[in-house]
């Protein structure tokens, strides 16, 4: 009797075994995997939303995550180049090499905002693909799990219809969401807001904000006080309804800014986990609105 | 009557009065719910239109990419397969407190690049790097070095490699020249050292890192905690090998790397490595008058690294703390200026410890502290400079460095050298830049 139970508690993990196994480099395309796959995936995130994604280290246990990985996912566009790149050259996985099925941009799938055909640094951290932080407009989540969800299916074809029914249910309630959300967030529209980074261009777009100035000078460089101060004066009599920051970026430019003009400094979950509302997809775009609304109402 | 009548019509009229207040009323409850439903009908559509707008942009904007890109693949098919290119600038401005001219380490006779920093401004390496996919199999990277040698310019081919990318089972192939995966360091670009010299046991044992032509094979475990091994068969031409032994497979290595987090905030690394190498006539100390060994030289070395920053969100402040020791047992014989060939059997043992400390964006402070021993090779060898040094031979740094963005950085360092025949302060500056792509680091 008891061999039979340690042999079950042996295999209890054969037996539980994913048949996908997904790395997506930011909290959002894990959960989406999580969304389309349920029991059928095992999803890992290789960032949380305390960590700003450009600036990863390439750490080892990444490394033995992409070996096991059949698909990576990542919002791409250069967001990852500082260390996604070492981790596919160590991790070994012929299967998730870029140009493989198993390895996805999920900025490949969008129209992708504010690309350049300058690509001078001296115009800062510049992302000449366009602006990589697509996650931000929940209509572009859509068309990412549309092609995930393909892929799983072609990638699990034994599974194949489950993934596609999953996919299906789950975009009925997203695009119910975007229904929801949409109409909460129509005062919105018009607010001008002076973010950190230009992280917010697709959330911007999406609910019809207006940037009206960013904290970093050059994109990628962190605030200075020169330009903070220049901030200040020029948003000293209004000018703008709302100061925007990341959990990870630093909170003293921000602070700084909103005692000196009166305008609220929000912070604002980029990613799943950013915040405490924050807890899935979902809550994800309710908390944005939420914070939104709190800071400009 | 008449006043029952007079009530009745002021009755009446107050109930029709009120009536019609009634009717008034309901009326434009009325109005307003339809107005209301109007309203938000016709915003409702509104936003509905704003939608299929939008969704029309989004439509235009991408069959405008792919017009674009259409052209664009017509217009520049030669060029679009070009691969990224990348420079990287350094130079050094060193100050000694003695003369950097007549440096060495008793007991451990420099061999190829090892040695103190230029004295004065100079030009360090410029690396042109190359790389791109070969085809869906191979990748392959160029590292040229153009260096300055004795005033000349030379043009190095610091790593030219080919590395297969579709090996299944966890296995990565690489040929060609490359910088051996042995040890922590030996791997890492100039470009990518915390100090602007290497620690003295790399430049003993390893003339600052070794890079050999040959072939490395690694093999990556599917398990969650990271375990990599390795080997390398390489050429053997190259400090602590020489003269391609073995018809050119003069050594080898083998390595093993095993890591994974610590929680959210901090990471781990460590390894052990082994190298085997034969050495035919390998020159070091003086470059004109040099030393020449031939026999055996088997290096071991352990390493460990550990990096921390808060939620593991490595911009604004983090801490890497790093050790690595290494041990060489060389087996042969010696001959040189004033030293018929001799019979030499050492063990000797180096390492370093170093932590560098990010505070805040930008700006990073480090210490390191380098040591050697060395056993005693025998009294024929007394009054040589392979005669074991009398105390271990030391240095302390400092360096404070700072980077506007990831393409540049400039460093200050300090060094007191407690290695060299008198003791030395030296002060430097670095600068390390970077033009064009560039490869994502390693841990």
């Amino acid at each position: 009797m008891r061999a039979t139970i340690t042999m079950f508690l042996l295999l209890t993990p054969l037996l539980g075994h994913a048949e996908l196994r997904i790395f997506g480099c930011e909290p959002g395309w894990a959960a989406l995997a999580e969304e389309i796959g349920g029991d059928l995936v095992e999803a890992y995130s290789a960032t949380t939303a305390l960590q700003d994604p450009h600036y990863i280290q390439a750490r080892p246990s990444l490394i033995a995550k992409v070996r096991k990985a059949d698909i990576v996912i990542c919002n791409g566009a250069q967001l990852e180049i500082g260390w996604l790149p070492a981790l596919l050259q160590k991790a070994n996985n012929r299967d998730v090499r870029p140009g493989s099925r198993g390895y996805m941009e999920a900025s490949g799938f969008v129209v992708r905002l504010d690309a350049t055909a300058s690509a001078d640094r001296a115009g800062g951290d510049i992302h000449p693909l366009g602006n990589p932080h697509v996650q931000t407009n929940p209509h572009n989540v859509a068309a990412v799990a549309k092609v995930l969800a393909e892929r799983m299916a072609e990638l699990d074809a034994e599974n194949a219809s489950t993934y596609k029914s999953r996919n299906a249910d789950f975009l009925r309630r997203w695009q119910d969401a975007i229904v929801k959300w949409e109409t909460r967030a129509a005062p919105l529209r018009g607010k001008r807001v002076i973010t950190h980074h230009k992280s917010w261009v697709y959330l911007e777009r999406w609910l019809g904000l207006e940037e009206v100035g960013n904290m970093e000078a050059l994109p990628g460089l962190p605030p200075t006080a020169t330009h903070l101060s220049q901030l200040t004066r020029e948003f000293a009599d209004g000018g703008a309804d709302v100061i925007i920051r990341a959990p990870y970026q630093d909170d003293k430019p921000a602070n700084w800014l909103a005692e000196r003009t009166g305008i609220t400094a929000v912070v604002l979950p980029l990613s799943i986990g950013g915040t405490e509302g924050a807890t899935d997809l979902f809550s994800l775009y309710d908390d944005i609105i939420d914070r939104l609304l709190g800071a400009t109402m | 009557m008449r006043i029952d009548f007079l009530k009745g019509a002021i009755l009446a009229f107050l109930i029709g009065s009120s009536g019609v207040v009634f009717a008034q009323e309901s009326e434009i409850d009325l109005l307003r719910t339809e107005l209301d439903s109007l309203r938000s009908d016709y915003e409702l559509r509104i936003a509905d239109l704003e939608r299929r707008l939008a969704l029309a942009e989004q439509n235009a904007a991408v069959a405008g990419n792919v017009a674009q890109q259409a052209t664009a693949q017509i217009g520049t098919d030669s060029a679009s397969f070009n691969p990224a290119i990348g420079v990287v600038f350094t130079g050094t401005a060193w100050n000694y407190s003695g003369n950097p001219e007549d440096y060495f380490v008793q007991g451990f006779p420099y061999g190829g690049e090892a040695g103190p920093i230029s004295e004065g401004m100079a030009l360090g390496e410029t690396e042109l790097i190359f790389n791109a996919n070969v085809d869906d199999k191979f990748t392959a990277w160029l590292t040229a070095a153009l260096a300055i040698e004795d005033g000349e310019a030379v043009v190095e081919v610091e790593e030219a490699w080919v590395e297969a990318t579709a090996l299944p089972a966890g296995f990565g192939m690489k040929f060609g020249r490359f910088f051996s995966d042995i040890g922590y360091l030996n791997s890492k670009h100039l470009h990518a050292w915390d100090f602007a010299d290497q620690p003295l046991p790399y430049q003993a044992f390893l003339a600052g890192q070794l890079v050999e032509d040959g072939v490395q094979v690694r093999w990556l475990a599917p398990t969650d905690v990271f375990l990599e091994l390795g080997t390398e068969a390489l050429r053997g031409e190259q400090y602590p090998s020489a003269g391609a032994a073995n018809s050119g497979f003069g050594s080898y290595s083998l390595f093993a790397n095993i890591g994974g987090d610590l929680g959210a905030n901090s990471s781990w690394l460590a390894g052990v490595s082994y190298l085997d190498s034969t050495a035919i006539d390998r020159p070091s100390g003086d470059e004109d008058d040099p030393f020449l060994f031939t026999g055996d030289s088997r290096l071991t070395m352990a390493q460990a690294v550990w990096k921390w920053s808060p939620d593991g969100n490595w911009r604004d402040r983090n801490f890497i703390l790093q050790a690595e020791y290494l041990q060489r047992r060389e087996d042969g014989e010696y001959s040189g200026p004033d030293l018929a060939p001799t019979p030499y059997k050492v063990d000797q043992s180096g390492w370093y410890v170093q932590g560098i400390y990010q505070p805040r964006q930008r700006w990073r402070v480090g210490a390191r502290v380098d040591n050697l021993s060395s056993d005693d090779p025998g009294a024929v060898f007394d009054g040589t400079s392979l005669a074991a040094p009398v105390s271990d031979p030391r240095r302390y740094s400092l360096m404070a460095d700072w980077a506007n963005s990831e393409f540049s950085r400039l460093r200050l360092q300090f060094t007191r050298d407690e290695a060299g025949p008198d003791d030395d302060n030296q002060w430097g500056l670095q600068y390390i830049h970077s033009i064009g792509a560039h490869g994502a680091h390693s841990f």
